[in-house]
């Protein structure tokens, strides 16, 4: 029989129950109160007083009140017929609910019952199989979806059934599995996961090395992120984070990218519904909203659901890299996340760590950016979760506990900075403060020496030196002033703008700009860093600063036109002229 | 407030401090509102019987044995169309000496919006000062504070924006606003003739600071009832939030919460984001579009009001006095409307995404060209262009005393460029240049 509760004290969306059986941490109850149903989950046990987290308001919430408890921690319910989809953090239909306002104590199913599916088996009757092993396939918006042994199957089982070619429901039984006890399982194709449980169901998780293209040159060319790897974007409002986030996950190569908006505009949210339907993938010339799924908790929706809402997508990935796809989950922003840790366990009159935070941060932190990564399956598949979190810091100050621990865990770092950002130099990603640590897997190295060149890496190398370089003298040149400080200092600042201006800024909101393909990376690299090693003739630093920036804006010009276009190579062709006036030898 | 008959009174506190006081009680709800000695509390904890009130006017002189009735309900307002043109208090009582409004009772406060019903917003407010309608352009269904000292005079840049801005509606939410300034609210509203599309929730100085609490509350729930069923644009005007920001900070104190940054409750971020998210733009042509004020100390951001309402709200707006030209500006640098780009080059003229930056970039050029000159070295003749640009630019343009249309100030701008650069100095798409340059 299911445990029921007693509501003995309210505080805000804390509740204290008083318990008639066992529960669990985190196990999931229902509190009634007025002909709602207010989902809540277990956060601390106390003898017979069990606290709880209200995932909805508590207005009106009377002591006495009666609660039931499931049995079962926070789950989602996975299968066909989630992409396009818009969920709130408990998975919830937003679709599907009614009227304008949220309405307290609605839930809505994830999937869809009715809708048919054309099913091919991939497991033959007599097969041997284990959990999340596939069995078939169906395909949604052009994404072939494998049909998955249940997860939660311990041992070998034999496929004693499994259904012919044709459509089916998801709720129809697919296949038959029996183990050597002779028990037999009926498998359909729903899959349950607790969402704070990570998916352990692949062979091995070998360190990431495959770039995974963006399209923004200060990620792909200055630091890239690889297939499976980790990365974080701290920085201080209004320095771009969502702009930068929103062109991630429009152009970025991903089979399939799972946004979750935590407790951030909701605007932002409504952005990526009006738009993403619209636009095309670059890569495959179908529209955006086919492969991307929406977790929303906005700012103003309720506290305790946010933080559940990061684990729902991160559950929701595992379930597409259990298929072999390439999954991008992009986390906007783990701090909001954070901050509802926070109020929670203020509430429960915890002991505060740094900045009020839980003390537990930095492992809860820790698990998760570890639940990310690059795996072979146990059919010797790979598949991947590139993981990538923003960062709000209080203040602007990356001193801060948020920031601190993710950096202990994220192998790229994107800081954004305010200065680059009052200066409109857009993405206002710091090119010296910021790192990829996979420039330095030896794997990536050769990866990229096989498909780029094999001096890739000291060309990126040459670029942040000549950047670190430039920002030096241009920090000599505002103490002595231009006059005191030799012509080829300016020429080498010079040069490091041209690096500024034509590598790393660019323009999200122009139509070619926006994207840069890698092979076009490459080029605009080897330009830019063959201008570097010119050596040119001046007499005067105003004539280096006049004439590079004639130089910066023909490169400019370039970026703007269709890659190898009639203007595009009328622009090259000046700016040869341009260069060739002071070229010396 | 009127007790009724069958309401059980408990006369037994057992417990008072400045901002709260605590009984024992049974049957009580959540949010509940309960009437202490004639004033309003409202419940903020439940443990078993014990129940703890926050009292809005303060305790000052609540005896032990003061009678406590429940009223069964959460702090609500009654709406209908007679809510235009009229002035409240912090509980929707009317102080204009009108009499009370009739309506349908909502409670205040209420759910979200779900964000699938959302229509992205993608109408201009213009406002005239180029300082926002270039730089920063303001969007129906935008939520944006301005962020300034207390000297400065944002209550009349916001009257301004909010009497030229083509509202149905006009929302102000007072909180802690000194009676001079309420009074200056109340003087240009009617002298434009618009008495008929303001609402006032009023807490001045003079009144106590933790009712404050309910003003926007108060005004957002009005709002709602004429965005969502008179399809209306609702502008709301809530001055200042810094003032409701401390009144949160003063109840959870006394009800001895561990503080966060700077003394501020830990649920800041969320308890603002609360308020600021109410703004939307509905499908329907209905939107509600927010205009605060949040006073900075000093001109720090980092405090926590400041810096969790930047991470809440669509941008912000600097105001800055330019000792250059003598006047107010719009600060081109730290200003930002984030929705602009819906509007920009769209709305407006297609060039204007582009020439609004490369002005910006210029103006920071300026600057720099006047650190050098406080660091005593010489200026080049481009240091020194810039310089006269960044002086016209200001005058011409950032000043919150210029009223023109966005055309007009693409052209301004345009003129500028040319009066002092070279077409590849000012960074801008060849075609543009070709099309806007003036000859």
């Amino acid at each position: 029989m299911a445990t029921k509760g007693t509501v003995r004290g309210v505080i805000a969306n804390m509740v204290t129950l008083k318990v008639d059986g066992p529960v669990a941490q985190n196990e999931i109850c229902y509190i009634e109160t007025g002909g709602d149903k207010l989902m809540s989950e277990v956060i601390k046990v106390v003898g017979e007083n069990v606290y709880v987290q209200v995932f909805e308001s508590t207005r009106g919430l009377k002591v006495g009140s009666q609660a039931e408890f499931t049995g079962h921690m926070l789950e989602v319910t996975l299968g066909p017929g989630m992409l396009s989809h818009n969920y709130d953090g408990l998975q919830n239909d937003l679709d599907k609910m009614t009227g304008v306002f949220l309405k307290r104590g609605e839930y809505t199913y994830a999937l869809d019952n009715d809708r048919l599916w054309k099913f091919e088996p991939i497991a033959k009757v007599g097969d041997k199989v284990r959990a999340s092993d596939w069995l078939g396939k169906v395909e949604e918006n052009f994404q072939p979806l494998k049909i998955m042994a249940p997860f939660q199957l311990e041992g070998e089982y034999t496929v004693r059934k499994i259904a012919a070619e044709g459509e089916y429901r998801i709720i129809d039984e697919i296949a038959v599995l029996e183990n050597a006890k002779g028990d037999t399982v009926s498998v359909n194709m729903i899959q349950k996961w607790p969402v704070k449980v990570a998916m352990t169901n692949y062979r091995e998780k070998p360190r990431p090395f495959k770039l995974l293209e963006t399209g923004v040159r200060s990620i792909d060319t200055l630091n890239p992120i690889v297939e499976g790897g980790t990365g974080f974007i701290p920085g201080p409002f209004g320095t771009g984070k969502t702009v930068l986030q929103h062109a991630i996950s429009k152009q970025a190569e991903a089979d399939i990218v799972v946004i979750a908006a935590c407790g951030e505009r909701a605007n932002e949210v409504v952005e990526i519904f009006t738009e993403f339907p619209e636009l095309d993938d670059p890569h495959t010339g179908r529209k955006l909203m086919e492969r991307t799924i929406i977790i929303a908790n906005t700012s103003n929706m309720p506290v305790a659901a946010r933080e559940a809402s990061v684990y729902t997508a991160m559950a929701i990935s595992e379930y597409y890299r259990s298929m072999g796809l390439r999954v991008l989950l992009m986390a906007d922003s783990t701090s909001r996340w954070a901050q509802a840790l926070r109020e929670m366990s203020n509430r429960m009159e915890e002991l505060p760590g740094p900045d009020a935070f839980p003390m537990d941060i930095s492992s809860i932190i820790a698990n998760f950016y570890g639940r990310a990564g690059y795996v072979y399956l146990n059919n010797g598949q790979p598949g991947s979760i590139t993981f990538i979190g923003t960062v709000s810091p209080a203040g602007g100050n990356l001193k801060e506990p948020v920031t601190e621990n993710t950096k202990k865990v994220a192998r790229c770092f994107y800081a954004l900075e305010q200065e680059r950002a009052d200066r409109k130099r857009y993405p206002a990603i710091n090119p010296i403060d910021s790192y990829s640590k996979y420039l330095d897997y030896p794997e990536f190295d050769k990866y990229i020496t096989d498909r780029i060149d094999s001096n890739w890496i000291g060309k990126v190398n040459e670029l942040k030196t000549r950047l670190l370089r430039g920002k030096e003298i241009s920090e000599q040149i505002n103490i002595l002033g231009d006059d005191g400080v030799p012509v080829d200092y300016h020429v080498t600042f010079w040069k490091s703008e041209l690096i500024d201006f034509i590598v790393l800024q660019q323009d999200a909101f122009d139509e070619i700009d926006a994207v840069t393909p890698m092979e076009r990376q490459v080029t605009i690299v080897d330009r830019v860093i063959d201008i570097c090693h010119t050596e040119f003739r001046f007499d005067t630093f105003l004539e280096v600063i006049d004439y590079f920036k004639r130089v910066i804006n023909l490169c400019k010009q370039m970026n703007y036109q269709l890659f190898e276009s009639e203007k595009y190579f009328e622009y090259e062709k000046e700016l040869k002229a341009l260069l060739a006036e002071r070229k010396t030898a | 407030m009127t007790t009724k008959a069958f309401q059980k009174i408990y006369t037994k506190i057992s417990q008072i401090t400045k901002a709260t006081c605590s009984l024992k009680a049974q049957g009580v709800g959540y949010d509940e509102l309960a009437v202490i000695d004639g004033r309003l509390a409202q419940v903020v904890k439940i443990v078993g019987d014990d129940v703890t009130l926050q009292v809005f006017e303060g305790t000052g002189g609540i005896p032990t044995n003061a009678e406590v009735v429940f009223m069964g309900k959460a702090p609500s307002l009654k709406v209908s169309d007679s809510l235009a043109g009229r002035f409240f208090n912090a509980y929707g009582d009317p102080i204009d000496g009108g009499p009370a409004v009739e309506g349908t009772e909502v409670e205040i406060g209420g759910p979200s919006v779900n964000p699938v019903r959302r229509k992205q917003p993608s109408e201009l407010i213009a406002t005239g000062i180029a300082g926002i309608d270039l730089n920063n352009t303001l969007v129906s269904g935008q939520k944006i504070p301005f962020f300034a000292d207390p000297d400065q005079p944002f209550n009349q840049v916001m009257a301004t924006v909010a009497m030229r801005a083509k509202a149905d509606k006009i929302i102000l939410g007072g909180m802690g606003m000194t009676n001079d300034d309420y009074l200056y609210f109340k003087n240009v509203f009617s002298n434009a003739g618009a008495m008929d599309r303001i609402i006032g929730f009023m807490n001045t100085t003079e009144d106590p600071a933790v009712e404050r609490l309910l003003v926007p509350d108060m005004a957002l729930t009005a709002a709602e009832y004429f965005a969502v069923q008179k399809d209306e644009k609702v502008l709301v005007l809530l001055s200042d939030m810094t003032s409701y920001a401390d009144a949160l900070a003063i109840v959870s104190n006394r009800m001895d919460q561990i503080p966060s940054k700077d003394s501020m409750p830990g649920s800041l971020y969320s308890d603002l984001a609360k308020i600021y998210e109410k703004a939307v733009q509905f499908p329907s042509g209905g939107s509600i579009t927010i205009i605060a004020v949040t006073t900075l100390s000093g001109g720090d951001i980092t405090h926590a009001v400041p810096d969790n309402t930047g991470y809440i709200t669509e941008g912000q707006l600097f105001l800055r006095r330019d000792s250059d030209i003598g006047k107010v500006i719009v600060d081109p640098f730290r200003s930002l409307s984030r929705l602009k780009q819906l509007v920009n080059g769209k709305k407006t003229r297609a060039d204007h995404p582009q020439v609004m930056n490369a002005a910006v970039r210029l103006y920071a050029d300026a600057s720099n060209a006047k650190t050098k000159v406080e660091n005593g070295f010489d200026l080049t003749d481009y240091d020194q262009r810039a310089l006269d640009f960044a002086h016209d630019y200001s005058e011409k343009l950032l000043a919150i005393d210029v009223n023109l249309d966005t055309t007009e100030m693409l052209d301004v701008t345009w003129g500028l460029f040319a009066k002092y650069f070279k077409p590849d100095e000012v960074n801008i798409k060849a075609a543009l240049v070709e099309q806007y340059w003036p000859k």
